[in-house]
């Protein structure tokens, strides 16, 4: 990302810095007979503001704090001196580990090892929040499966040994397409050229297949890129940096239903877990061409019932700042009312090629994309 | 008495009609009226007659129970017991005849009252399979068992002897009998096995073994060697005696003298009181009973009730008592793993109607008992469990009457069956229980039963109360106490080894976090010594040094040795006191002692108060009761406890506000 490291030991050194400082906040406390804790940014969706420089959602000015006065709180604690320590020796020896060996380590911290990987993740990113550095900065990298992608698009990748080479991601990929890597900054994957006029961004690989079988890449000159759900950070840098470096305009084909929804936030306006880096993942001018709650009734779509999680999670979103626009606010009401939910393979009611001939046209039409 | 009029109605009547009829018109009363119930009424009488058997002879019962299933509806119910044996002669009319046998006037508690019961299930049995009643029965001085084979005439109410035989048999002594007879098994609430369990639990001197129709042999093995205290037979009491049995009494006595008839044939009536209470009725203790008529009848009746009497004499009754009620519920319901035995509570002898009775109630809680099930109530009455009509139960209502919000159970309205995770055990002895009908199903709710069951259950409430704050203080202390005692230690470890300083001492910290004195214990049981041995521990968790009085108090007949330190008092009635000198901040004191001779269930928590210290600022042992009055300005100037809020102004839990990160 754009921290990228130039000089290897000096940024390291920064990240040490930046570790040693947090523990010494917490020896200190403990020696002047304080209870210790740790001051951090709310990463909620109510300490979510709009920075309108980089027309993204970020961490407000919200604190909450990590006391050891409660047992969870206490145990986090710590956890992150662990975290600390494992981070320092990593950096010390030139090691690297996943996020998910680092849970495996933890294995052998006892009472503060993690229950479930997403708890490693989760204080990976507090530690981020709180320095203001990245995880790679720390050595930790994800373990996130590869996105793909196909479409006319060349660029180069740095490969294992060092090489540099050149992918078109049309003509030097099979069906599966092009596996996006972890790291997609520049030093890794310099973006080279390519003729599309926009991205498609598909939510499921069931559509994802059915658009490169029905040929859509070449006959609407575009590129695909399956999310897999909920996209990784690798996945939301790599349509940033085609969208900044090489002017592409980027469209988000998902389901209709409120998790679908997030993800196309996560892509446009940033995800509230990783708010503190939206400026670097977030694509403001990503438009959302995924089923709506009017698409369900223009289309007569085949549907399923909303569960009582699906409602939670459209009212949460009324109250997500994210989505506090017309638009969305209809959609999410709309659906609600209806109290039904699409996928976007329900397109297939009309045909195979109902899609790609009809759907996405009228979608992708009024945007000047098609 | 109804019960004695009725029952000899029954059997006149039973003499004029056929036997079948007869069980129509009375098999609601008899406990036969379906076949699920004609079963379990079966082993019931076989049971209760065991078990009164083993009693009178003083032996510790061991009692064999089997359902078989011959046929499609077909079963064969036995009872096999080590009782004394009956001899030879009476077999056949104990099993043989309807209403045989002398307990009607005996005011001494019996399971059986009515004479009606085993000769009842023979004759259901004959009725509905046709086939005769095996009886197998052993006295200690005869070399071989007596083994018959029988019918009831039911026009003579005589036994008819099938066939006889002698036989050897392994057993010193006792009886055996099987029963074929027409019914329906079930499995569930109103079941063989739970009939059998429930008796287990009020008989921990029992040993009941059941074979079920299907599946493997159950045990319930006995809970004590000890005897229940022997019941004896004693004379009505004045209170609440009625008029018309007054009446006939004095018909009936053999006394010249109104004053020498009250003194003889009634209990705790002195001739002082006897005296008395002629006095007060206006007539001459001279007065020849069977002279008076109905007015001075009355006004005798009324100073009888009025006069001032001690309670009748206990050793009539056969109470459980609390040490084998908590017993017999460990060792049955011991697999439910319940959290909580509620120390249980029997109440001193009453009266109702001239009849002595007393009240028990025991209580257990959690474990895996269903949280969201209206509470399980065990009703029994002399030892026998009830099973049908607790609607209409004296005893189930008792429990509904009672507030058990304040006790921590939920509780509808505040009145009917509480709902948690708990089984209530509501015992009525009595020489003469109050049942709703003949049929001996429910108990009637008279008031003087009523309010004796109100006071013990609410009394068995504030046990349970004491038990759940108790463990709700400790439940919040222990987050903190894990906190300070393991997680901050090592907190403080790691980070001076990142910053590579000293480790911190961490007083402040502690005490700034848990701000209280903390007191728990261990108890250890050595099964091959019966010995428990206890310590418990004193934390002073709080930044000042701190002294205080820790209280035990035993239960009835435990005695505490090798007590370290030596108190400042051990009284006779269990009640123990260390006066604690000064424990410093963060430090710990521990007291330890022995207790010998006891099984393991019988101490698993001791019943710990504190007094001289401020009781605001301790977990774990509540004041000493009559402490809160203590003169409050010795504590002056002694920090109170943590609030339990110690949030900082508009401070956020980080670690609460997690909600969205999941989803996305």
């Amino acid at each position: 990302m754009s921290k990228k490291p130039k000089a290897g030991a000096a940024l390291s050194n920064k990240a040490v810095d930046a570790l040693y400082g947090i523990a010494e906040e917490i020896y200190e406390e403990l020696d002047g007979g304080q209870i210790p804790k740790m001051k951090i940014p709310l990463r909620t969706k109510a300490n979510i503001r709009f920075d309108s420089k980089h027309a993204v959602w970020k961490y407000g000015s919200l604190m909450g704090v990590r006391s050891a006065k409660k047992l969870k709180g206490a145990l986090m604690l710590l956890r992150t001196m662990h975290v600390l320590e494992f981070i320092r020796d990593m950096i010390r020896d030139s090691k690297s580990s996943t996020l998910r060996e680092m849970y495996y380590i933890s294995e052998g911290w006892d009472i503060a090892k993690f229950h479930a990987q997403e708890e490693s993740n989760l204080l990976a990113e507090d530690l981020e929040v709180i320095t203001q550095l990245l995880r790679e900065d720390f050595k930790l990298r994800p373990e996130e499966s590869g996105a793909s992608v196909i479409g006319n698009l060349t660029l180069e990748e740095i490969t294992r040994n060092g090489d540099r080479k050149r992918i078109n991601c049309r003509d030097d990929v099979g069906d599966a397409g092009y596996t996006i890597p972890y790291n997609v900054e520049k030093e890794k994957v310099k973006l080279i050229e390519s003729d599309a006029k926009f991205i498609l961004a598909i939510e499921t690989g069931g559509m994802f297949d059915r658009l490169v079988e029905n040929g859509f890449d070449e006959d609407a000159k575009c590129i695909l890129v399956h999310l897999k759900g909920q996209p990784s950070r690798s996945t939301r840098r790599l349509l940033k940096r085609l969208n900044e470096e090489l002017k592409i305009n980027v469209a988000t084909f998902t389901d209709g239903d409120p998790w679908s929804f997030r993800i196309h936030a996560s892509v446009a306006y940033g995800a509230i877990k990783t708010a503190h880096i939206s400026e670097y993942l977030a694509t403001p001018t990503a438009e959302f061409v995924g089923i709506t709650a009017s698409d369900i009734l223009n289309y007569e779509l085949p549907t399923d019932a909303l569960t009582p999680r699906d409602i939670g999670a459209l009212n949460a979103e009324m109250t997500d700042p994210r989505f506090n626009d017309e638009f969305w606010r209809t959609e999410i009401q709309a659906m609600l009312q209806l109290n039904k939910k699409a996928e976007q393979q329900a397109l297939a009611k009309y045909g195979l090629d109902y899609v790609t001939d009809t759907y996405l046209p009228e979608k992708l039409g009024p945007l000047g994309l098609m | 008495m109804p019960a004695i009029s009725i029952a000899e109605e029954l059997a006149k009547k039973q003499r004029e009609i056929s036997v079948s009829e007869f069980f129509e018109r009375n098999k609601q009363i008899l406990g036969y009226d379906s076949a699920t119930k004609a079963l379990l009424t079966a082993v019931k009488e076989g049971v209760d007659n065991s078990l009164d058997a083993a009693a009178d002879a003083d032996i510790l019962p061991d009692i064999f129970v089997e359902v078989r299933k011959v046929e499609k509806d077909e079963f064969l119910v036995v009872v096999e017991d080590n009782g004394p044996g009956i001899v030879k002669k009476e077999v056949a009319n104990v099993f043989g005849r309807l209403l045989y046998g002398s307990r009607f006037f005996s005011r001494a508690q019996r399971r059986g009252q009515q004479g009606l019961g085993i000769s009842g299930a023979v004759m259901y049995g004959q009725i509905t399979t046709g086939k005769p009643t095996k009886i197998r029965s052993k006295v200690a001085e005869q070399d071989v068992a007596y083994e018959i084979e029988l019918i009831l005439d039911t026009k003579k109410n005589r036994p008819n002897v099938v066939e006889e035989d002698f036989v050897v048999w392994e057993r010193a002594h006792g009886t055996r009998v099987e029963i074929p007879l027409k019914g329906r098994y079930i499995a569930g609430k109103q079941s063989v096995p739970e009939y059998l369990k429930a008796t287990a639990i009020v008989n921990p001197h029992a040993r009941i073994t059941y074979r079920p129709p299907e599946g493997d042999d159950i045990t319930f093995e006995r809970a004590t060697e000890d005897l229940p205290p022997k019941t004896k037979e004693i004379p009505p009491h004045p209170h609440g005696i009625e008029l018309g049995t007054l009446m006939a009494m004095m018909k009936e006595t053999k006394s010249y003298k109104l004053a020498a008839f009250l003194e003889e044939e009634f209990v705790r009536v002195s001739s002082r009181v006897a005296k008395e209470i002629c006095e007060t009725a206006g007539l001459d203790p001279d007065t020849k009973p069977k002279s008076i008529v109905l007015e001075q009848a009355k006004a005798l009746h009324d100073a009888m009730q009025s006069a001032k009497l001690m309670s009748p004499p206990t050793d009539c009754l056969s109470p459980i008592g609390e040490r084998l009620i908590k017993r017999g519920l460990k060792n049955v319901l011991g697999s439910l793993r319940p959290e909580f035995y509620a120390p249980p509570l029997t109440r001193d002898p009453a009266v109702y109607s001239g009849n002595p009775f007393q009240v028990e109630i025991g209580i257990v809680y959690g474990g895996d008992l269903p949280p969201d099930q209206p509470v399980e109530v065990l009703r029994f009455a002399n030892r026998v469990p009830l099973l049908y009509q607790a609607g209409g139960c004296a005893l189930t209502q008792s429990v509904g009457n009672v507030d058990w919000r304040r006790y921590g159970l939920e509780q509808r309205g505040g009145q009917g069956l509480p709902f948690g995770p708990a089984i209530i055990l509501v015992h009525v002895c009595s020489t003469k229980v109050p049942y709703t009908s003949e049929a001996k199903e429910a108990v009637a709710t008279a008031d003087e039963i009523m309010t004796e069951l109100g006071l013990a259950l609410k009394e068995g409430g504030r046990r349970l109360k004491t038990h759940l704050t108790k463990k709700e203080h400790r439940a919040k202390t222990k987050e903190k106490f894990e906190i300070v005692q393991l997680i901050l230690p090592r907190i403080a470890e790691k980070s001076a080894k990142i910053v590579n300083k000293k480790i911190p001492t961490l007083d402040a910290t502690i005490t700034k976090i848990m701000g209280v004195v903390w007191i728990d214990e261990q108890i250890a049981y050595d099964k091959k010594l019966k010995r428990h041995s206890v310590t418990i521990n004193i934390h002073n968790f709080t930044s000042a040094g701190k002294k205080l009085n820790l209280h035990l108090l035993l239960p009835r007949g435990m005695e505490a040795k090798s007590m370290d330190p030596k108190p400042a008092e051990a009284r006779d009635d269990g009640k123990i006191t260390w006066e604690l000198k000064r424990i410093d901040s963060v430090t710990k004191a521990s007291i330890s002692f022995v207790l010998d001779g006891l099984d393991e269930a019988e101490y698993d928590e001791s019943d710990v108060y504190v007094s001289g210290i401020n009781p605001g600022l301790v977990i774990g042992a509540e004041p000493l009761p009559g402490d809160w009055e203590l003169n409050y300005a010795e504590f002056e100037g002694e920090e109170g406890a943590v609030p339990e809020a110690a949030e900082e102004e508009g401070e956020i839990d980080y670690d609460e506000t997690e909600e969205s990160l999941e989803d996305e």
